[in-house]
């Protein structure tokens, strides 16, 4: 089985989140760069145990963005990707990262594309059902367990109120959830063997232009907590009620 | 401009988020709008309250199969001349907006969280920590609207209900089975939700909570330990790695509040923290606090919320 996995680079979970030029771009000084957890932890390691249990396959990795991703990158080859693609372009929007992922994926016979749900700092969960279009492909968002029997993938996702079992016959795209799988620690052999694994840098795509953000802003600071003495504990709900008005 | 607007109506009732997408819809539109959609509801002309003038309806679809979906969004967008394609940014919305945009080209607003200003569509990033104003060029645009994001509209008009006579091939998805774990109020709709963290000790306490959601109108929820404990189902899990809700009213009870868990509920309007620890960090996100045991202050609440009930 041969499956794609795409790997985003994003601020840690704990970075300070601010802006510069104007509130235009994101302050990136002294932030410390990690693979997006749910293209990491759910989409890399599924598609490591998927390989695992069959015995064969390959698991390739693909990111698009500048040299400065290459570590993060590195970071996927020492939890256990066989080989990783990088894509030497700075796109402004999400259909910009599939229309390079797709222009990479064509043709090249993957079984399963596997995407995290979405990224931690864009938030769109966009690209992985743009692939699939782009490929003329299924696609099922918020994965949260993945199987596969020969050629059909057996998918759980969380619908309100339940979970809905899907069946899907491969080639497909996922959009992995927690409840895929358990984060693997790269251990040492991982990390050494990471550094000569093969990063393929392949040139930019023709893409399209759509628009993208032009300006962030940081939510209003929140005002003092109204502290409420736990014997008077009832109280919360009448303030709810009649100061707050939202019960 | 000509908007239309794609909804999930296969359930007996419309879901409030959809009938919020409606409304956004003939807002942006500046009068009544098409509606298309999916499923065998059989309350379709009650969305002329929210703005609809027509709504095409594929009845034979059943499932969530994106490519279905894209197809029947698409020739619809077509037919309409449409140049605005409002979704909801659920499930569903997931499988199919971003989808018709990359087949149409379009810029695609992922979650708008309400109206544009001077034509910029303002949207949560980094999750919640941040905002940020997207800007869409080209000729089509497809908007999917953060559920909770505007009051419904409850106006007057009648709707022309037509079925879609296109063909959709054959879905590649099939439903093998739907195990529902409860029959309440879906979180991301819910305007009030009552959570409990670690701090309620065991599955078997959960009876408070539920009752004081149920007295208040609104769903349960929980912390990511008490999911991964199993005391609660993972649908419940709000924070990073669950579900991003903002409902008007968050009480969080026995949560402490780590950065992970505030990331899934930072966009609450309003935010009432219970912990025993005075320095849980949950207290800094919070409009409203109380220091205390949730054992003691529960039924305090439960005893509160049943007497404002019998007053309204």
């Amino acid at each position: 089985m041969k499956i794609l996995v795409l790997l985003s680079q994003v601020p840690d979970t704990t970075a300070r989140i601010a802006f510069t030029n104007d509130n235009t771009q994101y302050d990136s000084a002294g932030v410390t760069f990690i693979v997006n957890p749910y293209d990491e932890w759910y989409a890399l390691v599924r598609a490591l145990e998927l390989k695992e249990a069959a015995g064969s396959g390959s698991v390739t990795t693909i990111t698009v963005g500048g040299a400065d991703t290459d570590a993060t990158i590195r970071k996927g080859l020492a939890i256990g990707a066989d080989e990783a693609v990088r894509v030497d372009a700075q796109p402004t929007e999400a259909l910009q990262v599939a229309e390079h992922i797709a222009a990479y994926a064509k043709d090249r016979g993957f079984d399963l594309v596997l995407a995290g749900k979405e990224t931690i700092d864009h938030n769109g969960g966009q690209v992985g059902a743009m692939v699939a279009e782009l490929l003329d492909l299924p696609y099922v968002p918020l994965a949260s367990k993945l199987d596969v029997n020969g050629t059909v993938a057996t998918v759980e996702r969380d619908v309100p109120n339940g979970v809905e079992v899907l069946e899907v016959s491969l080639p497909v795209v996922i959009g992995a959830a927690k409840g895929m799988a358990e984060q693997r620690i790269p251990n040492m052999r991982g990390i050494m063997a990471a550094r000569t694994k093969p990063l393929t840098v392949v040139p930019a795509a023709a893409v399209d232009n759509t628009g993208g953000t032009v300006k962030f802003e940081l939510p209003p600071a929140k005002g003092a907590v109204k502290m409420i003495p736990v014997e008077e504990a009832g109280k919360l709900i009448e303030l709810l009620h009649t100061e707050a008005k939202v019960i | 401009m000509s908007v239309i607007v794609f909804i999930d109506s296969r359930g007996d009732k419309i879901p409030k988020a959809a009938q919020e997408a409606v409304t956004y819809a003939s807002q942006l539109a500046g009068g009544p709008v098409t509606v298309v959609t999916f499923g065998g509801s059989t309350l379709l002309e009650s969305l002329g309250a929210q703005g609809a003038k027509k709504v095409i309806v594929a009845r034979g679809v059943a499932i969530v199969d994106g490519q279905q979906l894209t197809k029947l969004v698409c020739d619809v967008a077509t037919k309409e001349s449409a140049t605005t394609i409002v979704c909801v940014h659920d499930g569903t919305g997931k499988a199919v907006a971003p989808r018709v945009a990359a087949r149409l080209k379009a810029g695609h607003v992922a979650g708008a969280l309400g109206l544009p200003v001077d034509g910029r569509f303002k949207r949560n990033v980094f999750s919640g920590k941040a905002q940020a104003w997207m800007e869409v060029t080209s000729p089509i645009k497809v908007i999917s609207l953060s559920p909770n994001s505007i009051p419904i509209a409850k106006g007057e008009g009648t709707v022309a209900v037509e079925e879609y006579s296109g063909d959709l091939g054959a879905a590649r998805i099939t439903v093998k089975e739907v195990r529902k774990a409860g029959t309440g109020i879906p979180l991301p709709e819910a305007e009030i939700v009552v959570s409990g963290g670690r701090g309620m000790k065991g599955p078997e306490n959960w009876a408070g909570i539920e009752e004081l959601a149920q007295l208040l109108g609104g769903a349960t929820a929980c912390s990511r330990p008490v999911a991964d404990m199993h005391w609660r189902p993972h649908h419940e899990h709000v924070g990073q790695t669950g579900l991003a809700i903002r409902p008007n009213c968050y009480i969080a009870i026995g949560i402490s509040g780590a950065i992970q868990h505030l990331a899934g509920v930072n966009q609450s309007k309003v935010i009432a923290v219970i912990n025993t620890d005075p320095e849980a960090p949950f207290f800094k996100a919070a409009d409203y606090g109380i220091v205390g045991d949730a054992f003691v202050v529960l039924p305090k609440l439960i005893e509160a919320a049943k007497k404002l009930n019998a007053e309204r």
